[in-house]
């Protein structure tokens, strides 16, 4: 029976359900002491002294540090010129900036030591936003470059301004993705231990085998000497795989100081200095006729990228700009970006990654066309869908070639498990009854990019390659380990990449380990992000069983005196084709594997393994169709889902359990952008969010049940046919929720409601009878 | 000058724990710490996100709002002591197996003791009242639904084994 397909129950399940699993600071080592940072209390300001004596008398400080004594230490990782210091030098440029760390033996100490450090900050005017950091005049957040909007990248296309000019109608507005958090559950978490031997480092992270490779160019290290352990990791969206200054400041005082040192973020610390992720502005030009074709599309992204330009916070505007036209055959499309510092927490990738942007852009970019001609959303959607004998796709971009897709099967089964025409009616009636809650409809028809693999995808973000790695290791009784250089962080992938060897290898599921997340043990890794785990690493560990395979049917025919070709595996064993009466089984195949003896001429023991380094021709393009209901109280502006319907397309599935909690969680993320969540600074850059008491993660009351459905347009990238799962949820639901909401207040002219939609800004409208 | 320590005696799990504490020592920071029961976690500094859900004389509590001092002389359970008919697994916990009710496992303790101590309370709760109940505990990865089928199959399976 093939378990690729099927339900399975989780392998790492027991561990989490008991209190058994181990995250970092579970972890705590003889002797480990503790790391606290002091933390700039303003947005923008010139450091002109630190005062750390009071710190330095705290009992049990074993060190204190500001940025003069790293001098000699290389900054952190990024875009050349615009590297980050460690710690704050000169000036803090984001409120919560760490300007000095603190080691000490206990907890409490550290704590306490920070909060005696005294900087005397002479606070500059703030840049809060992308308007006021792009405005005449702005004071520059970096002081080695006068404006704040540091690269710019403009569309220059005669042929699409012409198409614009000469489109039937020209519509150009703004739409703006607002400020996030990716708020996983566990904070940033370090342990670094550095012996005479050598570093060992445990740290909450996507991708060890690359906080291996930075750590040790940091240091001037060499690789084999620098152990790094992503253990249980409590969730990640994108935001553990970048520089942090914690990565290189516990290494750097462990060895100081010849012991453990363990840095645990604070969930304050945690809103402020973990990457935020979106902050976009995008001003959209698009020329349609009076069918609602669509004939041109420009847009101009505007990426605020907070106090220090990150490489994949540089990067996101290229994926957002590439995945501009979603869904659509548009003939004209181009776009263009301008990279913004502002005094804010840095930017980075969090769930999707600048495809959510993407998919916010057209869709809501579409609903505004419809609006303008008149139409129902759904009818200009299908008119330009791209039709599905149409693929592979070329765009605009020379990024985005679309594998395979079928848009229209994704809408039909959507409005077969939700009954738009029923909506419609009750929507009408509800606006005339007082006593009924204003209804809103709204669509997503999302688009986006998974997979990332193909060379080139990834080395751009400061990762060694694209590929994933994928090692299987027969045991001598016939069980088997695979290591994968994908880290997971709740995707289950020690049970789908279970799954997929256990169908390949012809082994039990039960006895199949699958190991990550330690460079002692994994060869080497990329990581899990980009929704890429499956796709590029799980066929990495299909394509490694199979050479295991083939070897292990050269040892089966050799005991069975039989040709290798006639040798099938299954159900723990080798058989030969046409006589099932001679067989042998794992085990015995697998210890004799390891005996010089037994083996056929020409084998050696041992070589019941194989290692591969997949990297896939083409990115996959998962797609979808979401639908969503929501009801607005006419007289509080209250808004609430009502109804969350879900059809993904992701290819063929591995297990539909865990796909499903994927798009679950991903939508409940993207519901929280779209209704909740978003980081908010006063005038000064003072952020107004900066706790769980006023940035609003959504808890289980405050999101739907959800309908969900698949169709199955599989790629051809990859054996399995799998696109790819992990950010379509985030992608798919805020155009659908916001589309929604402007729909329930259309009838009043409002065209559009910037993100996170809350009750405000309903009441307003409701107050003003409009826009 | 050493901050002054208190005695505090408390059960854990129905063992007798105790430990010299600074006054200000959190419950979550007790167990974690000077009890080595690292399954209870921490998750933010504002008694937001339920991480650190406890039972304290059977009332779920999150212990990082708990001081260690007000636990002295009561019956703490943690998510380490739990057990049940199923395979050595509560109803709870094997209701968040079977229903796929934790990804990322972070959030999982706190959620499974607020759980046990729901179903105490209310034996067959509707979704909405697993919903509400389960308020004070954010996840961010599963979007709630599959933890409130986790629950459901507890309440309908919490006779035992089949």
């Amino acid at each position: 029976m093939s378990l690729v397909g099927a339900k399975v129950l989780r392998k790492e399940d027991p561990n989490l359900i008991t209190g058994r699993g181990q995250f970092v600071d579970d972890i705590t080592p003889t002797g480990t002491a503790y790391l606290a940072f002091a933390t700039s209390d303003v947005a923008h300001g010139r450091i002109n002294s630190i005062d750390t004596s009071e710190a330095d008398a705290v009992e049990g400080v074993l060190a204190v540090w500001t940025a003069a004594d790293l001098e000699g230490m290389p900054p952190l990782d990024g875009p050349p010129g615009l590297e980050r210091p460690v710690l704050a030098t000169g000036k803090v440029r984001f409120a919560g900036e760490p300007y000095a760390v603190v080691v000490a033996t206990g907890r409490a100490a550290a704590a306490d030591a920070a909060a005696a450090i005294y900087a005397d900050i002479e606070a500059l005017p703030a840049n809060t936003s992308i308007d006021v950091a792009l405005a005449e005049g702005a004071a520059p957040v970096d002081d080695n470059i006068p404006v704040n909007g540091i690269f710019s990248m403009p569309v220059e296309d005669p042929e699409l301004d012409a198409a614009l000019e000469s489109a039937p109608h020209t519509l150009s507005f703004q739409l703006s993705n607002n400020r996030c958090s990716a708020v996983p559950i566990e904070p940033n978490t370090v342990l670094a231990d550095w012996s005479p031997a050598g570093l060992t480092m445990w740290a909450t992270h996507q991708a060890p085998h690359k906080l291996r490779t930075d750590t040790a160019r940091w240091f001037g290290v060499s690789q084999d000497t620098v152990r790094c352990i992503a253990p249980d990791v409590g969730g990640g969206f994108g935001a553990k795989i970048n520089p942090a200054p914690e990565l290189v400041l516990a290494p750097a005082l462990s060895r100081h100081l010849g012991r453990p040192v363990k840095y645990t973020q604070t969930r304050s610390e945690c809103m402020l200095n973990m990457y935020h992720g979106r902050a976009q502005q995008t001003d959209v030009q698009v020329g349609f006729d009076d069918e609602g074709n669509v004939l041109a599309l420009k847009v101009h992204v505007f990426q605020d990228n907070g106090a220090y330009a990150d490489a994949g916070g540089m990067g996101m505007p290229a994926l957002t700009t590439a995945m501009a036209a979603g869904c659509y055959q548009i003939p004209k499309v181009g776009g263009g970006w301008t990279n913004v510092l502002t005094n804010a927490t840095p930017i980075a990738a969090y769930r999707g990654a600048g495809r959510p942007e993407a998919s916010f852009n057209i869709e809501r970019t579409m609903d505004i066309v419809a609006d303008e001609l008149g139409m129902d959303p759904l009818e200009v959607r299908r008119k330009n869908f791209i039709p599905a004998d149409a693929f592979p796709y070329p765009t605009h971009s020379e990024v985005a070639v679309y594998d395979s897709g079928n848009y229209a099967a994704s809408l039909d089964e959507l409005l077969n498990i939700m009954d738009y025409e029923a909506l419609k009616t009750e929507q009408a009636a509800n606006r005339d009854d007082p006593s009924k809650p204003l209804l809103g409809i709204g669509f997503s028809c999302w688009l986006e990019i998974a997979a990332f693999g193909p060379a080139g995808a990834l080395e751009a973000f400061g990762h060694l390659g694209s590929w994933e790695s994928g090692q299987v290791r027969i045991q001598p009784d016939g069980s088997a380990i695979i290591y994968t250089g994908a880290s997971p962080h709740g995707q289950g992938t020690v049970t789908t990449f279970a799954q997929i060897a256990s169908d390949e290898l012809g082994i039990d599921f039960d006895k199949i380990s699958v190991r990550h997340g330690d460079t002692a043990t994994v060869v080497q890794g990329i990581g899990t992000m980009g929704s890429r785990a499956t796709a590029v690493g799980g066929e990495s560990v299909k394509m490694a069983s199979a050479q295991v395979v083939d070897k292990a049917k050269a040892i089966a025919a050799h005991i069975l005196e039989a040709n290798p070709d006639d040798i099938e595996v299954t159900g723990d064993q080798f058989n030969v084709a046409g006589s099932p009466s001679a067989s042998v089984t794992w085990a015995e195949v697998a210890t004799k594997s390891f005996q010089n003896l037994e083996l056929p001429e020409g084998m050696q023991p041992g070589e019941l393994e194989a290692t591969v380094h997949n990297a896939p021709p083409n990115f996959s393009f998962p797609a979808g169709a979401y639908g969503c209901v929501v009801e607005v109280d006419k007289l509080t502006a209250e808004i609430s889902i009502r109804e969350m319907y879900l059809v993904d397309d992701c290819g063929n599935v591995i297990n539909p359990l865990l796909a499903e909690g994927q798009v679950h969680g991903g939508v409940a993320q993207g519901i929280a952008q779209a209704l909740y969540e978003g980081m908010q600074y006063n005038e000064d850059g003072q952020p107004l969010t900066g706790t769980l008491v006023d940035y609003l993660v959504p808890g289980a009351p405050d999101v739907p049940e959800y309908t969900s459905s698949r169709t199955t347009t599989p790629t051809p990238n990859n054996s399995m046919g799998a696109k790819g799962i992990g950010e379509s949820g985030s992608v798919g639901a805020p155009p659908a929720v916001v589309n929604a909401a402007v729909d329930a207040v259309s009838h009043l002219g409002v065209r559009d409601i910037p993100m996170p939609v809350t009750p405000q800004k309903l009441f307003a409208i409701l107050q003003g009878g409009g826009s | 000058m050493s901050n002054p320590t208190t005695e505090v005696s408390v059960s854990v799990n129905g063992s007798d724990t105790s430990a010299s504490v600074e006054p200000r020592t959190l419950l979550a920071h007790y167990l974690r710490d000077d009890q080595g029961l690292t399954g209870t976690h921490i998750g933010c500094d504002t008694s937001n996100c339920g991480a650190c859900t406890v039972l304290l004389n059977g009332d779920a509590v999150k212990s990082c709002t708990v001081l260690a001092v007000q636990a002295d002389g009561k019956d703490v359970t943690t998510v380490e002591g739990l057990s049940g008919p199923f395979e050595g697994f509560s109803a709870v916990q094997e209701g968040f197996r079977q229903e796929h009710g934790l990804q990322c496992g972070y959030c999982t303790p706190g959620m499974i003791m607020a759980a046990t101590a729901l179903l105490a309370d209310n034996p067959s709760p509707s979704r909405d009242e697993i919903r509400e109940n389960l308020e004070g505990n954010l996840c961010r990865c599963t979007g709630y639904q599959m933890i409130v089928n986790a629950v459901e199959w507890a309440a309908q399976n919490a006779g035992g084994a089949e």
